[in-house]
């Protein structure tokens, strides 16, 4: 089989869909070419399929198919049932950055009450402004991969943020995207500047609302720690059961700063999370955390890839995944040490829980290094739970469901505890039991 | 009364039978020892009580208070009171001991149609009860039996079945992996919990243990059955003279 026949598959979608867009898309000139290249770029490929080794066990042809044409603007009827979504994930004293269907949603959103020092404009009003030389930059990565190229060409909104030098926020920033549509795909980009000596927590949810339903989700965000920076990220995936979200999020981490990025899926028929990190400043922690919670067919991809461009930095990637039924969870980790990189600390470990016989997980760790005074490792471990522990709890008078919903806390609880915030814990916990009582 | 009675229990682990026909009946506020050499089914039986799963019971039946205990899932045998003290507890990282003793205690009594415990009435009985064993408060919050020493985890048992209050206890090889300070605190946990509604089981290789938990009746056994029951004074004769006599009676 080649690749340029399967490639046709999903060609005319995308193209259709690229083509209806057009009028919805910000930005003219340098902006609209920069677009047109992205688009170029994922017609190369089309959706990556199981030959890009990247997408080998997400293979996101036989997966999804084709290319849903792009969501409309949310209208009144849609911004009402996104307000009902939204109730029910909102943080108490936290300022709410909405986005409805790839769309910043103002009246939703807290841009009047803003924290000292936190600025937000909208992405489309940021392309939309002829006078801006750089503003086609907001569309360019250093990663290439066709999806993030799909949403380039395709990104219709998001927000872009300033968190000022020195700014110490004492509430979370919360990016809420919320699908109202139905057989539609939405495309945000948002990007996150974290200044100097500044501490931000940034909470991201993506919800449905009432009415979304096999709806395609394609969000990336690109963020910055400045020098001696810390944000904390927290991301909730709780899509529609029929829904497919990939979100693809770039960071590039300054000189003793420190990224922690938490990342939990329980939601969506097919999901990644890509992130691709760039520790380009020294002295520098990074601590990613992920747990993917999955049932019935689900399929849930967690892809990191860690660049250690300088020397002295540590980051520690921990990957847990709850599968019953034929749920499938992807782990690939991947850690670059540059020549320069001596004294890189890297470890990741991921470890899958195997709750059904049919439930499926791989785990790819791989390590590339180029330094020779580096201390890297990586463990993986899979199984069915213990037991001896489950007889235990049992003969305690714990029954089995409850027994094993206590014994896969403690499984997740090892990535979760890693949020420092408790009332965020206590909210990803609640969100972990919402999942296990589902089960029982 | 017999709070248990164990009639003709056959057993098999992997299409190897190990218990051949066990006869056993324990009284109510009885204490009774069961010794014997390795392998004689001890730890066998133990387990079929409590219910643990990869025994086949190819015949004979258990009853507890009159009812077929074979019938019950292992948490249902905990709510009607059954307590097996294990021999090797097993370490829970993750799972916080007190977060487990609310639920477990909380379970039983949900099973039993009782009201769960409130917080603050629970904290106060698991306060004294730990109390009592000398057992520190910050030995509680760390996860169920992580790090804890042979002796901490066996006291872990002993303070489990003061706050369940189970009418039978089953203590597996409690002396296993304890020096003497340690078995003297977990045997005057176990002693202080000896009341005329409380069975106890105290299955043990070593006439030692009997000098610390002393027991109303001595069964051997050997070879899947109990050779010998009688007082007391069983368990010193068989310190005397060993359980070779009873292997060739077997």
């Amino acid at each position: 089989m080649n690749v340029a026949l399967v490639k046709n598959d999903s060609g005319p979608a995308a193209s259709s869909a690229f083509a209806a867009a057009q009028g919805r898309l910000p930005g003219a000139g340098k902006v609209a070419e920069i677009r047109r290249e992205a688009f170029a770029a994922f017609e190369r490929t089309g959706l990556p399929h199981r030959r890009i080794e990247e997408w080998k066990y997400t293979d996101l042809r036989a997966l999804v198919r084709e290319v849903l044409p792009l969501a409309g603007a949310p209208e009144a009827a849609a911004l009402a049932k996104a307000k009902a979504a939204i109730a029910s994930v909102a943080i108490e004293g936290a300022a709410k950055l909405v986005l409805v269907d790839g769309v910043v949603a103002t009246d939703l959103s807290d841009l009047a009450a803003l924290p000292a020092g936190v600025t937000v404009r909208t992405l489309r009003a940021v392309l939309d402004e002829q006078s801006n030389e750089a503003r086609g930059d907001l569309l360019l990565t250093k990663a290439s991969d066709p999806m993030l190229s799909l949403n380039a060409a395709l990104a219709t909104d998001g927000v872009v943020v300033t968190v000022a030098d020195g700014a110490q926020l004492s509430a979370p920033l919360h990016l809420i995207h919320v699908a109202t549509a139905a057989k539609a795909a939405r495309y945000s980009r948002s990007h996150v500047k974290v200044g100097q000596g500044a501490r931000a927590t940034l909470v991201e949810t993506s919800v449905a609302a009432d009415g979304a339903a096999a709806y395609q989700a394609n969000d990336t965000a690109v963020i910055w720690v400045g020098d001696g920076a810390q944000l904390s990220h927290i991301r909730l995936m709780r899509d529609a059961a029929d829904a497919v979200n990939i979100s693809s999020e770039l960071f590039t981490v300054g000189a003793k700063s420190k990224l922690s990025l938490f990342n939990m899926t329980s939601g969506g028929a097919v999901s990644r999370l890509q992130a691709f990190f760039t520790l380009a400043g020294e002295a520098s922690e990074l601590i990613v955390n992920g747990v993917n919670l999955l049932r019935d067919k689900q399929h849930g991809d967690m892809t990191l890839v860690v660049d250690h461009a300088v020397p002295g930095c540590t980051s520690r990637e921990n990957f847990r995944a709850v599968l019953d039924d034929r749920a499938h969870s992807v782990f690939q980790g991947r850690i670059i040490v540059r020549q320069d990189a001596q004294q890189t600390d890297g470890k990741m470990m991921t470890r899958a829980l195997l709750l059904s016989d049919e439930a499926e997980a791989d785990s790819k760790p791989e390590l590339e290094i180029f330094a020779d005074d580096v201390s890297c490792g990586h463990g993986a471990t899979a199984g069915a739970l213990d037991d001896s522990l489950l007889f235990y709890l049992r003969a305690r008078g714990l029954p089995e469901k409850q027994a094993q919903a206590l014994l896969i806390q403690a499984f997740v609880g090892e990535a979760i505890e890693a949020i420092e915030d408790d009332g965020l814990r206590e909210r990803v916990i609640a969100a972990a039991q919402d999942w296990l009582e589902a089960r029982a | 009364m017999a709070l248990l009675e164990i009639k003709n229990l056959q057993v098999r682990v992997e299409e190897r039978e190990i218990l051949h026909g066990l006869t056993l009946t324990i009284d109510a506020g009885k204490v009774h020892a069961i010794m014997g050499p390795n392998g004689s089914g001890k730890s066998t039986l133990s387990h079929v009580i409590a219910g643990k799963p990869g025994y086949e019971v190819t015949g004979g039946e258990i009853l507890f208070k009159g009812e077929d205990l074979l019938a019950m899932a292992p948490d249902e045998r905990a709510a009607k009171g059954v307590f097996l003290a294990f021999q090797y507890p097993v370490e829970i990282p993750g799972v916080a001991t007190m977060t487990f003793l609310r639920t477990a205690l909380n379970a039983q009594r949900k099973a039993r149609g009782e009201e769960e415990y409130s917080t603050p009435d629970f904290l106060k009985k698991v306060r004294e009860i730990s109390k009592q064993l000398s057992i520190p408060q910050d030995m509680l919050k760390r996860g169920v039996n992580v790090g804890f020493s042979g002796g901490e985890k066996k006291r872990n048992e002993v303070l489990q079945m003061a706050l369940f209050q189970p009418s039978l206890c089953i203590l597996d090889e409690m002396d296993s992996g304890l020096d003497i300070d340690a078995l003297r605190i977990a045997a005057d946990g176990v002693n202080a919990l000896r009341s005329p509604e409380r069975s106890m089981i105290v299955i043990t290789h070593y006439q030692r243990l009997l000098n610390y938990i002393v027991p109303d009746v001595v069964h051997v056994m050997s070879k899947g059955r109990v050779v010998k029951s009688g007082g007391k004074e069983l368990a010193l004769e068989l310190e005397a003279s060993g359980y070779a006599q009873f292997e060739d009676a077997a």
